[in-house]
């Protein structure tokens, strides 16, 4: 079935491309199986003869093969597309002469169909791969050349990718895929498949030992989603890119839904539907830009300490608008983002997944130089509450931090999870429990700091003193409570006459930071415009910290 | 009432951590040089309420400090945090957000005083500074009111009578009918006499509403007509009055002292002639325009008025002043006016100080003969309005970050907010008075160039780049202005200071080097023995730079912190200290020293600068990069800006606008409530309110259509 689809779909998406040569009488075009009989004139040109060319010339002319990928006709598709071809995407990503290329002579093994045919022979075939620095840093990387074959995954393709996230892992150092494949090559069959589990199998060893990112910069479908799924962040380009398990054509003749591909799996889907992708960027520059910008916030590995940058930003720098951002009634929305922007380096902070559940914000930032992870609550948003969604993005987002050695740092203003039957049927509880184990077991350093509300169990699942957080801090305008006033009256003083008086009782005890305080479940109850300042020397302190978790074979998160 | 019990807890809790925040508080802010001295034996009150906020509350309770008088503040709710509520000793809410609910509500500031014991009352301006019946009751109570006795109020209150009273004290009055006109009839016959162009307007009118000009029988008539129906429905009084109407005219006005024993002082004048609608923008003191004698003649005249009246207190006699210096009395502001500071710099002395000597009972301290000229000031009202349209309609915000340019010498920022302030819809949109002074114009306008410069205001549109345009300008330099200035000088809108090839050269050049130094520095990393090291110092980079549609190719080359970058053929040299993290961009550009702002960089290359008070946004690639981009696709961007949908599942609160309205950008369009919160739902840009699909009580889903704008 799957094959099946991809075959279709990577066939829709080539159709262009097909037509065109067509027209100016060239033959190969990939994946598109079928038509590769017509071309036997060139075979039997070739075989030895007196003057041969030498090795060198034949180290030049497969080098040069290899630079033009699938010839310049493609390319220039490519380009039509509003799309760059593998190695313009690679010189734009990587340090200028810092690309050091692998396998460029390798070639497909595939001889059915005609595929033996030395005109379907690309060296390297239809992936580039190697390292490079980005700012200095090593990174390896592999890119789909989508004028070969249309990017179309060969046991050969396979390979070559398998060879560099080996070595990444043996160095320690990040994967950076850059995806634009139509899908298996359906004329190696099985070995395609093959060829894909190498390369699951080996994102699934490298998970949490080097960071891997996905960029989604043309069409990946069928069981190629399931590499991005598996790396640590899947970023897409919009308008040109899509992920989707099957094409809208198998919807349509499956489930009888009417839907584009944009709408199935672009990149505005998956950014704000189905938090599959974690951002998206308008075209392949700024994608690529970006990318650059985002890899400087991670650790080259899970030995590496997160990166700690020159830093202009003075640590001990106050934040007077912060003393005001909390509105004076507890009710009234104010946004996260003005509290994070305030407290971190130079207001520069990369968020990560900024339109899905949106109720949690969560994105790395720079705390004098150093990269940290940020969580926090987001009142703007469903008045910050914790659902099914804002519990995965946070739960996921946490634990790289602590497989990377990201010090995690958690704002929380939370009424607690939201209530209802879609909620309840979803899963609410397995999928809160996410979040809640993701802190819990988190050995990075913690600091949390409750800005307004920390109510209920969403209070304990917010990196609370008791999930081991190192510093708690409430602000002034903190309560810790189980509950808000109106609630716990009724449940406290039922049926008692004055009900107001009762409250205003309950918001005297319990609707201010002193009975987290006394308990010592907050550290200190701090002025919010010395946070920052805090902050950044609770970090120094913290940096040496260790702590281990009991020796498992590997923890049973609640899936 | 549950929020308002626990609000109560958060501000008992927030006075525990007071005690740390006062002590950093921004009253040190320089004044300009006050000549008087305080004396703080001299008996005054013990305790002023300021029944006011903002900027003029912040003022009102400096010079209370400096006199050793405790001071009450008043605020509504949203302004619990605000900064005068800070400086004053105590502090009284009066109601909730709207200002009828609490900066104008009589009984919650009376209770106030009582509550505080307060002897007396400084009013600020607007409010209720000229409203004779808050003046009464706090005389009825035995209250002072710092501010003149209730008969003047109500006298210079009311056109008709303010310029009978006028004529009678021998002042210069514009040529018209000192009465009511009854009818569009008698106007006309009226306006003959008078001779055309005639100004029809309210006896009970300001702030130009219910005024008319009329060049002819016909459009008096019709004048009439408007102006009666807008003054019945502003001022529920729909007396007219008809003038003769001074064509392209200054404003400029007279500031006067006079105590309660018959003393008055004239202190000089100040030139208000930049206005946008009818509002007052650049102020100056002296006027450019005035000799000594049409001063002195101006100044006895308005003196001869504050006596005619016995005004007490300090007070303003405006005058519309034509190309022949005559001058004609427009009206008289009984209270402390806005643009105060420029005379207090060029005087040396305070007026809030004199205002509340004079309430006490005291008499002047100076002759007429005692009041210098020292030097020129300079006054800019820099406002959270948008200068390109209309000349600055308001916006609305929270101010994320502000820093004012208090580190230069001669400078003086008026102002009631600071970082993390809201400018909200509730008030003025004000954001400070910005005041330069030096010995000439010519320096005073030099130092506010500096001062717009290095003034950091960030998550609100402001109307520095029309400030910074305007003092500029060589009409404005040269001190030919009326208050015609705007609209003559930007008759299609304002758009922006338009660079010249130089200045385009510099800004290319500066956006050039500045990706340079962050690329630079994003190759840092401290400690970190895994990154290879890049040989960038000797390197030289061919960018592409994007302006205005229009694309250069620069070549940087660096040397420490100096680049030279080479745009056309042409070298420019930039140097400064590169802090990235700092809000302004100190260099000298070509030897020139020069304060940029950088508002935006992302990993993109898109830079804005602010120079020269305008913000333009760059875009820096690589050549690779740019050359690249030429592939990608021209995006048309999708416009959602009109359509307000319900970003989650719950219940109207309230709905703020009704179609027809105009709507600024970021103003409450409603208010949906979910899980208990209210959530402020507002416009994503300015514009008129098409049509209204949801009404308070109704419960909505996420995605459903609340609001359509046009």
């Amino acid at each position: 079935m799957a094959t099946y689809t991809l075959m279709r779909s990577s066939l829709g998406l080539l159709h262009g491309l097909k037509c065109s040569f067509k027209s100016v009488g060239q033959i190969p075009y990939g994946a598109a199986a079928g038509a590769v009989t017509q071309v036997k004139g060139l075979q039997n040109a070739r075989g030895y003869s007196v003057n041969h060319p030498s090795v060198q010339e034949r180290i030049e002319k497969k080098r040069q093969a290899a630079l033009t990928g699938g010839g310049q006709l493609r390319i220039a598709a490519q380009h039509k597309r509003g799309k760059l071809t593998a190695r313009e995407r690679l010189e734009l990503l990587l340090d200028p002469d810092s690309f050091v290329e692998y396998d460029m002579f390798v070639e497909h093994r595939c001889s059915d169909f005609g595929m033996e045919a030395d005109h379907n022979k690309y060296p390297g075939d239809s992936v580039v791969t190697g390292q490079g620095r980005i700012n200095g840093r090593l990174v390896y990387v592999f890119s789909q050349d989508f004028t070969v074959f249309g990017g179309s995954l060969s046991g050969a393709h396979a390979q070559k990718i398998c060879k560099i996230m080996d070595q990444a892992m043996m160095v320690g150092a990040p994967v950076i895929g850059l995806n634009d494949s139509g899908g298996a090559r359906i004329q190696e069959g099985v070995e395609s498949l093959a060829g894909y589990a190498d390369i699951f199998l080996r994102n699934v060893m490298s998970s949490g030992v080097v960071p891997q990112i996905s960029l989604i910069m043309g069409p990946c479908a069928g069981g190629a989603v399931y590499s991005p799924a598996l790396t640590d962040f899947t970023f897409m380009v919009k308008d040109t890119s899509y992920l989707f398990i099957t094409g809208p054509d198998v919807v349509k003749s499956v489930t009888n839904e009417d839907v584009s591909q944009e709408e199935l799996g672009g990149a505005k889907t998956h950014t704000t539907v189905s938090g599959v992708a974690h951002r998206a960027f308008e075209n392949d520059v700024d994608a690529l830009l970006n990318l650059r910008d985002f890899f400087n916030f991670l650790p080259l590995s899970n030995k590496d300490p997160a990166p700690v940058t020159e830093c202009h930003d003075p640590r001990d720098r106050l934040v007077p608008g912060l003393d005001t951002v909390v509105p004076f009634e507890s009710t009234k929305a104010y946004d996260m983002l003005d509290i994070v922007h305030g407290i971190v380096d130079e207001r520069e902070f990369f968020e990560i997944m900024p339109n899905y559940a949106k109720n949690i914000v969560v994105g790395f930032a720079r705390m004098n130089g150093r990269t940290v992870g940020i969580v926090g609550n987001q009142p703007k948003v469903a008045s910050g509450c914790l659902d099914i969604n804002s519990s995965v993005k946070g739960a996921r987002f946490v634990r790289f931090c602590d497989a990377f050695n990201i010090p995690i740092i958690t704002f929380v203003d939370v009424p607690g999870f939201l209530p209802g039957t879609a909620q309840e049927y979803g899963g609410i509880i397995r999928h809160g429990a996410k979040l809640l184990y993701a802190f819990a077991e988190a050995t990075v350093p913690k600091i949390t700091v409750i800005t307004r509300k920390a109510y209920g169990g969403a209070y304990d699942v917010m990196s609370s003193k008791h999930l081991r957080g190192d510093v708690n801090y409430a602000w002034p305008s903190a309560e810790v409570a189980v509950m808000g006033a109106k609630g716990a009256v009724q449940i406290i003083f039922r049926g008692k006459e004055n009900q107001a008086e009762a409250e205003a009782e309950y918001v005297e005890k319990f609707a201010n930071p002193f009975p987290a305080a006394v308990r010592g479940f907050v550290d200190d109850i701090i002025q919010p415009s010395t946070t920052r300042k805090r902050i950044c020397r609770d970090l120094e302190v913290l940096a040496s910290k260790k702590q281990t978790n009991p020796w498992k074979k590997h923890a049973n998160i609640p899936l | 009432m549950a929020a308002y019990r626990s609000a109560a807890g958060f501000q008992r809790v927030l006075h525990a951590v007071k005690h740390v925040c006062l002590s950093k508080q921004r009253c040190g802010v320089i004044i300009c040089r006050y000549s008087t001295v305080y004396d703080p034996t001299e008996k005054t009150f013990d305790k002023i309420l300021i029944a006011n906020r903002g900027e003029i509350a912040c003022r009102v309770i400096k010079t209370c400090k400096k006199m050793g008088i405790k001071t009450v503040a008043v605020h509504s709710d949203v302004d619990s945090s605000a900064v005068h509520v800070k400086m004053a000793d105590e502090a009284v809410c009066v109601g909730p957000a709207p200002t009828n609910k609490s900066y104008l509500n009589m009984d919650a500031i009376m209770n106030a005083i009582k509550q505080t014991g307060a002897q007396a009352v400084h009013p600020g301006y607007g409010f209720l500074s000229e409203n004779k019946e808050f003046a009464k009751r706090l005389a009825a109570e035995g209250v002072s009111f710092i501010g003149p006795d209730t008969h003047a109020i109500q006298a210079m209150g009311d056109k008709i009578e303010s310029k009978l009273i006028a004529k009678a004290a021998k002042v210069n009055t514009i040529p018209g009918y000192d009465g009511v006109v009854k009818d569009a009839e008698e106007a006309v016959k009226i306006a003959g006499e008078i001779g055309y162009p005639v100004m029809i307007k309210a006896s009970a009118g300001g702030g130009g509403k219910g005024m008319r000009i009329a060049w002819n029988d016909e459009e008096t008539r019709e004048g009439f007509r408007f102006s009666s129906q807008e003054a019945a429905s502003s001022f529920g009084d729909d007396r007219l009055l008809i003038e003769k109407f001074i064509d392209n005219p200054r404003h400029i006005e007279i500031q006067v002292l006079a105590d309660k024993h018959g003393n008055a002082l004239w202190l000089n004048e100040r030139e208000c002639s930049i206005q946008r609608r009818n509002q007052k923008v650049v102020e100056e003191a002296p006027s450019t325009f005035l000799d000594p004698d049409t001063r002195r003649a101006m100044g006895e005249q308005a003196v001869s008025l504050a006596k005619a009246v016995k005004y007490s207190s300090a007070g303003t006699v405006e005058f519309l002043v034509d190309s022949k210096k005559n001058f004609y009395f427009l009206e008289m502001n009984t209270r402390l006016q806005v643009e105060h500071p420029i005379t207090e710099c060029i005087t040396g002395l305070d007026l809030v100080q004199q205002m509340i000597r004079i309430a006490m009972g005291y008499k002047l301290q100076h002759k007429q003969s005692d009041i210098p000229i020292n030097g020129w000031a300079i006054e800019s009202r820099v406002y959270a309005e948008d200068p390109y349209k209309s000349f600055g309609l308001p916006s609305i915000g929270r101010l994320s970050q502000y820093q004012e340019p208090l580190d230069l010498h001669n400078v003086r920022v008026d102002s009631g907010i600071e970082e993390g302030s809201d400018i909200s819809i509730y008030y003025d949109p004000m954001i400070s008075k910005l005041v330069t002074y030096g010995k000439t114009r010519e320096e005073a306008l030099k130092k506010m160039e500096e001062a717009l410069d290095n003034y950091v205001i960030r998550g609100v549109t402001h109307n520095i780049p029309l400030l910074r345009e305007i003092i500029v300008h060589p009409r404005f330099v040269s001190g030919d202005i009326s208050t015609k200035f705007l609209p003559e000088v930007y008759p299609d809108g304002f758009k922006g200071h338009m660079l010249t090839a130089g200045e385009r050269r510099e800004l290319l050049a500066t956006a050039a080097a500045l990706y340079v130094a962050a690329q630079l520095r994003s190759q840092k990393f401290l400690g970190d023995l895994r990154v290879s090291v890049v040989p960038a110092e000797s390197r030289q980079w061919e960018l592409c730079v994007e302006l205005d549609k229009g694309l250069h190719m620069l070549g940087v080359s660096r040397s420490g912190n100096n680049y030279t970058v080479e745009i056309d053929g042409e070298k420019v040299e930039v140097s400064g200290e590169w802090n990235l993290a700092s809000a302004l961009l100190p260099l000298t550009i070509n030897g020139k020293h020069r304060t940029l702002q950088c508002l935006l960089r992302t990993a993109a290359g898109e830079i804005t600068l602010q120079y020269l008070g305008t913000s333009f946004k760059l875009r820096v690639l690589s050549k690779l990069a740019a050359s690249l981009s030429k592939h990608m696709p021209e995006k048309v961007p999708e416009d959602t800006s009109s359509i307000l949908r319900s970003p989650m599942p719950g219940s109207v609160v309230a709905v703020s606008v009704k179609p027809g309205d105009n709507v600024a950008e970021g103003q409450e369009i409603c208010v949906i409530e979910a899980m208990k919160m209210q959530n402020s739902m507002t416009a994503a840009k300015a514009a008129k309110v098409k049509s209204v699909h949801c009404k308070a009580g109704d419960t909505v889903g996420e995605g459903d259509l609340l609001v359509e704008l046009e």
